[in-house]
């Protein structure tokens, strides 16, 4: 759902732009609480796999085709905010050198993947989860993780539809259905990719998934801020 | 709580293996599998064509063509596929650049405000 140049108008193009922008760099503070040295390979590999699966264009009903995006997964496993790092680079890259996205809507884009599909449903993650620990932590994790890795891709298309509508490129009561009814499909898609991703990682190395609490992660502790 | 699940669950691989292996497979979907991937129209290109404003994109395609492999199709290269291919390593290779450029970012941060004097409250 990478939007091109020319569905968006100036403002609403603006307005995501400032959005993301602040948001970047509130991450690239507080991704210092998450981020050790060690992390850093990760977070590098985090993002190119990332980036690669976004490739993997798979078939949907009618002559549809939908990608990973991956904003739950890179969130469950490094952190909010530097998973919504690798989000902005993932988008950033495929923006400036494959023009997928346009320059114009890369705000919109961020703001669309990263924030809303990013941070908005890993905070609702961290809700259901939470009520759900009583079942165990893997068990949890996993559950809450496929739930709103599927949710993320609609919400995010939700999104992408409204600030369509905004723009008067087309009427909200035509896109907004349209929208959420194909990627609530490529939503399965999404929470497949994700849970395979977080079953693998926490099998072999638990201690680099950060939602994952029984690992023993916490790389730095200070400053007192939550 | 989950001290069971602590103790029965341990790193099975190293760090720098885990990294390696990672790679890898970032780099075989983006050179060996991205070439397979289907080329339907995603869902929002789908909608945009349905419901008929996909040529508000094509009027602006003017702008695409600055960016090196637009499309995900390496220029001047015959074989579709070996196009994608090379574009899937060359996007990958950039994105691990760039992403680790950006990590290290915070942890700049990190060190210079400790240098000017945070106090520390490290009871390590």
């Amino acid at each position: 759902m990478h939007i091109p140049d020319g569905f968006l108008d100036a403002k609403t193009s603006v307005a995501t732009y400032i959005a993301s922008a602040g948001t970047v760099g509130y991450a690239l503070y507080k991704a210092k609480e998450e981020l050790d040295e060690k992390k850093i390979p990760v977070l590098g590999i985090t993002a190119a796999f990332i980036f690669a699966a976004q490739m993997l264009n798979f078939p949907v009903a009618g002559g549809t085709s939908g990608h990973f995006l991956g904003a739950i997964l890179a969130m469950t496993l490094l952190g909010p905010y530097s998973g919504f790092l690798v989000m902005s680079v993932v988008l950033l890259v495929q923006c400036l050198f494959f023009a997928d996205g346009g320059l114009t809507a890369l705000g919109a884009n961020i703001f669309n993947m990263g924030i809303i599909g990013g941070f908005l449903s890993f905070y609702l993650l961290t809700l259901v989860k939470k009520p759900l620990g009583r079942f165990g932590e893997r068990k949890s994790l996993l559950f809450s993780a496929a739930l709103f890795s599927w949710f993320s891709i609609i919400i995010a298309s939700a999104a992408c539809a409204i600030e369509l509508a905004i723009s008067k490129t087309v009427s909200f009561g035509i896109v907004l259905p349209a929208m959420v009814g194909v990627h609530s499909i490529i939503g399965i898609g999404e929470a497949i990719i994700t849970v395979i991703v977080l079953t693998v990682v926490i099998e072999v190395r638990p201690d680099l998934v950060a939602s994952f609490k029984s690992a023993p992660s916490l790389p730095y502790g200070g400053e007192g801020v939550v | 709580m989950s001290e069971t699940s602590k103790m029965s669950r341990k790193q099975r691989i190293g760090l720098g293996a885990f990294v390696a292996i990672a790679f890898a497979v970032a780099l075989i979907l983006g050179i060996f599998i991205s070439p397979f991937a289907s080329e339907s129209p995603d869902g929002l290109e789908r909608v945009a064509e349905d419901k008929g404003f996909i040529q508000k994109a094509e009027e602006t395609e003017q702008v695409w063509k600055h960016s090196p492999i637009p499309d995900y199709e390496f220029p001047k290269v015959k074989n579709a596929r070996i196009a994608t291919g090379l574009s899937g390593l060359i996007g990958t290779i950039i994105t691990v650049a760039v992403a680790v450029a950006v990590g290290l970012i915070p942890l700049a941060i990190r060190k210079s405000r400790k240098r000017s004097g945070t106090i520390s409250t490290d009871e390590t």
